[in-house]
């Protein structure tokens, strides 16, 4: 069945089942290996991706739920070689050891970002508790978001980004 | 200045970015997806392998022992684990037969229309009776390793204490399985090279294991082996990748296509190695008015599983530091790897010290609690100081113990963080029925390999001068700790150029050296050190090749340089001459130990048992913290996995011995929600072997925490727990117990 949708601000087209998994039509369909499996259900988070603005597991996605929509990806964060503020405080601030978790939580920081610009640590916490990490202890992905946070003013503009965030 | 500050890692930007490139991320052309075959019992006789005639098969590859070219053996410290089962299984779980398909779904499907029938045998599962018993699984006795400490005469020194008055406190410590859980899990493709040799792309931290490994396999040695980008290791991608790539090339051989293996999650659960569990009983004499170590008799017994895997090595890392970091004249440890039909334990940070440490910790408590005394006072009383001498015999210098202790105590001074606790179900209005409490403990960790181990493995490193950068070749790999960042800035730090001019070459066997395995704490420290040398010996020989004075900077010497041929050199690790004899695992265990102290503030739930941590502070001796931002996080890392062995990580096994919670839903690491705020204070003890005075920090930070985590409990709740996992239902049972 072929299926249309908005990824990362470009329209792609897939033939794909419609039940097939969001992940796996990323991945293997579309090459945007970006976002990560680490268990296929829902609980690492490492394959998070917002989808209107709202950051969803993509491996619990069926791809026609998709249809007609925007997904955003980590490989959508940047823009021109220009680092979103949430991967710059990442790198800044130790927020990725292996990496592996490091997609899932940019995109979830990103929806936090436009939801809440001015978060107290535990509300980090709470926004991040879907992405598991096991390199970290989260100090610094918490610390990095909270820095990324209070800058957020300062952010690149990024109208389609800003966009799909606020949608939710 | 490069060293000392904080270089952003230089992966970083391709790890934020999304285009790093995992196993899984790469797709050969024509590449072919396997499953894995397992066995479904513990032990039994496999009469057939038969597949199912409903299936359908045409573009399905089944392969089976049979079809390995080589030897059937995944080549460790013994060659006692098989590729493929043949004839016999050992443990659940087990590798029987591999499928290759077109497509992942159908190798899935595949697997479950391959049908093996067994004979069923009676498995041996409990580790107290597997010394010695007529049921063999391993060589004659069971036993994977024995090792005997004997420092003193512990028998007499106990039995003369206690006459003159001493107190004798005895009593068993327990831990369970844990599982390394890396999000990546394990994952591998083999691809035929043209010259008949095959090519492995996969999540390791040791390319040189699989060399030699999958020589054997392969029958040949044309074979190179490259790293990809790793999502976590922790041990559990130390000597697991063999296997992966063994069955990845065993496929890759038959069809003659690219085949890559990725580990579904609770296959991954279910089928690698996990911590050892322990059963650990200390029996000690201390002086009545002050707590010190009298004499101590400790028994440790580990479960290695159905096969070896690097169990030995985990039992020694388990007797030399089963003390914990406390002086005592006469200490006899006797430790025993007992083998079970139980899936293989192995590598996982810490190897064996998280085990004794806890043990030990809980001991020096109990030890208080008997004595009425203090338990920081009963620790301090007995902390190793300069110049004394542990179990093996190995006279102490430049102790950190007393350092770290003061300098956590002070950093615990500052108020308590908010607590994310009181936002959960329960937390907030109904705080009346939580209980806070804290706790301490203290660890020492010998870095790098024991004895003679760095001597025997010679690692190496090339360090090149290529147009007017600098390339390191070494075989340590990046698992998510910086050694692609740690290299290049020691490289520029002794250059004194810019640490962009400097990276490390891929991590692929054709061109890098083995520089020994990634593990033990010793990359940093050991490996690094053999790189930095390896940048003093390049300067030299550009000087050689181009004239100049000693002081000349490398720039101005690079400048004079007409050839454009690359400019290598090698350094290899110098035997520091370290005494130690295997026999008696007596001498100097560790060229240096580091030294940590945990401080957790914690609160229980009454109701429910739950253990929520408010803040966790560390003093961690590092030696010199090379990149203070990426020591810091191996640090919390470290501590963060240590609280999920304390309190929410158990396995739970089913009848056959198999992982039966083999999902995130429940097997449950801690969350960003389950961390506490951490302060993470680096003390700097320079060890003078260490490049610019580093020490091991990787496995450290996992010793304690479960102990200091089983002291605050205690000083919550009144209840004393001397196992791991507390879990809440095990905290709340001993609630009850107690009411
Ligand atoms: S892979 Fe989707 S949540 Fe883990
Ligand atoms: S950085 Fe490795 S899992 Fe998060």
């Amino acid at each position: 069945m072929k299926i249309d949708f908005d990824l990362n601000g470009t329209p792609v087209s897939v033939d794909a089942p419609p039940m097939a998994r969001l992940l796996d039509v990323l991945r293997e369909d579309l090459r945007a290996t970006g976002s990560k499996e680490g268990c296929g259900e829902g609980e690492c988070g490492a394959c998070t991706v917002l989808i209107e603005g709202r950051a969803v597991n993509a491996c619990l996605v069926p791809v026609i739920q998709v249809s007609g929509q925007r997904v955003l990806t980590v490989e959508g964060l940047s823009r021109d070689e220009v680092l979103h503020p949430v991967q710059v405080a990442f790198l800044e601030h130790g927020g990725t050891q292996c990496g592996i978790c490091t997609p899932g939580f940019l995109v979830a920081a990103a929806e936090l970002l436009a939801k809440n610009p001015t978060p107290t640590r535990i509300e980090v916490r709470e926004a991040l508790a879907g992405n598991l990490c096991r390199c970290t202890g989260y100090q610094k992905i918490v610390d990095a978001v909270a820095a990324a946070l209070s800058g957020a003013a300062e952010a690149p503009g990024d109208a389609d980004l800003d966009r799909a965030s606020r949608t939710c | 200045m490069i060293i000392g500050h904080d270089i952003v890692r230089v992966d970083g930007r391709a790890k934020v970015t999304g285009v790093a490139r995992y196993v899984d991320d790469v797709r050969p052309d024509g590449c072919l997806y396997a499953a894995t075959v397992r066995s479904t019992i513990a032990h039994g006789r496999i009469l057939g392998i038969d597949l199912d005639p409903a299936f359908d098969w045409t573009d399905v590859t089944v392969a089976t022992a049979a079809d390995i070219p080589g030897e059937n053996v995944v080549a460790l410290m013994t060659d006692d684990q098989p590729v493929l089962a043949d004839g016999i299984v050992r443990h659940v779980s087990e590798p029987v037969a591999l499928v290759a398909a077109p497509t992942r779904d159908k190798a899935l499907a595949a697997v479950a229309h391959v049908v093996v029938r067994y004979a069923p045998l009676e498995p041996l599962f409990d580790p107290e009776v597997s010394e010695g018993n007529a049921h063999r699984i391993f060589g004659d006795d069971n036993l994977f390793s024995r090792i005997d400490i004997r420092h003193g005469d512990a028998d007499a020194a106990m039995a003369a204490a206690e006459r003159d008055g001493a107190l004798v406190i005895e009593a068993t410590y327990r831990t369970g399985l844990q599982e390394q859980l890396y999000i990546e899990p394990q994952g591998m493709i083999a691809e035929p090279r043209a010259d008949g040799g095959m090519t492995f792309f996969g999540s390791m931290q040791c390319p040189y294991y699989i060399v030699k490994a999958l020589g054997r396999v392969l029958g040949h040695d044309r074979l190179n082996v490259v790293q990809a980008a790793t999502g976590g290791g922790f041990g559990g991608k130390e000597e697991y990748p063999s296997m992966v790539a063994a069955h990845a090339a065993v496929l890759a051989v038959k069809t003659g296509r690219p085949v890559k293996l990725i580990y579904r999650r609770d296959e991954d659960l279910r089928a690698t190695t996990k911590r050892h569990p322990a059963i650990m009983r200390y029996r000690t004499a201390v002086d009545r008015a002050t707590g010190k170590l009298l004499a101590a008799r400790v028994h440790l017994l580990f479960d290695g599983g159905a096969y070896n895997t690097l169990s030995p090595v985990v039992l020694s890392r388990g007797v030399i530091h089963a003390m914990g970091p406390y002086a005592c004249p006469h200490v006899w440890v006797d430790g025993r790897m007992v083998a079970t039909h139980t899936p293989p334990n192995g590598a996982f940070r810490g190897f064996g010290a998280p085990q004794v440490m806890f043990a030990a910790e809980r001991h020096m408590d109990r030890i208080a609690r008997a004595l009425g005394l203090d338990p920081l006072a009963v620790r301090q009383a007995n902390l190793y100081r300069d110049g004394d001498v542990t179990p093996t015999g190995q006279r102490l210098v430049d102790v950190g113990a007393g350092e770290v202790v003061r300098r956590a105590l002070a950093a615990a001074e500052a108020p308590l963080p908010a607590f994310a606790g009181t936002h959960r179900p329960g937390g907030g209005g109904e705080a009346a029925r939580r209980r806070a409490g804290r706790g301490l403990a203290i660890a020492w960790h010998g870095c790098g390999f024991t004895g003679n181990g760095e001597a025997a493995i010679e690692g190496k490193a090339d360090v090149a001068l290529e147009g007017d950068r600098v390339v390191v070749y070494s075989a340590s790999t990046d698992i998510g700790q910086g050694t692609d960042t740690i290299f290049p800035s020691i490289v520029a730090q002794v250059l004194g150029i810019a640490v962009d001019r400097v990276r490390n070459a891929p991590h692929d066997t054709d061109l890098v050296p083995d520089s020994g395995p990634t593990v033990a704490s010793r990359t940093a420290m050991v490996v690094g050190g053999v790189v930095k040398q390896g940048a003093e010996k390049l300067r030299e020989a550009l000087r050689a090749e181009v004239g100049g004075g000693p002081d000349e900077p490398f720039d101005a010497l690079v400048a004079r340089r007409k050839s454009s041929e690359p400019l290598r050199v090698r350094a290899q690790y110098q035997d520091q001459g370290a005494i130690w004899d295997r026999a008696t695992y007596q001498g100097e265990a560790y060229p240096t130990f580091g030294w940590s102290c945990v401080i957790v503030d914690l609160e229980v739930d009454l109701d429910t048992g739950e253990v929520l941590y408010r803040r966790l502070v560390q003093a961690t001796d590092v030696g010199r913290a090379l990149n203070p931002t990426l020591c810091s996080g191996q640090l919390e890392g470290g501590v963060l996995q240590a609280l999920g062995y304390a309190t929410s990580e158990e396995v739970v096994l089913d009848a056959q011995h198999g992982m039966r919670n083999d999902r995130l839903t429940n097997y449950i690491i801690p969350t960003a929600l389950d961390a506490p705020e951490m302060i993470t204070e680096m003390v700097e003890i320079p060890f003078a072997h260490g490049p610019f005075g580093a020490k091991g920090i990787g496995e450290i930070p996992h010793d304690v925490p479960a102990a200091a985590a089983a002291q605050a409990i205690e000083q919550a709740t009144g209840v004393s727990l001397d196992l791991l996992p507390m879990t809440p239902e095990r905290v709340l049972a001993a609630l009850m117990g107690d009411a």
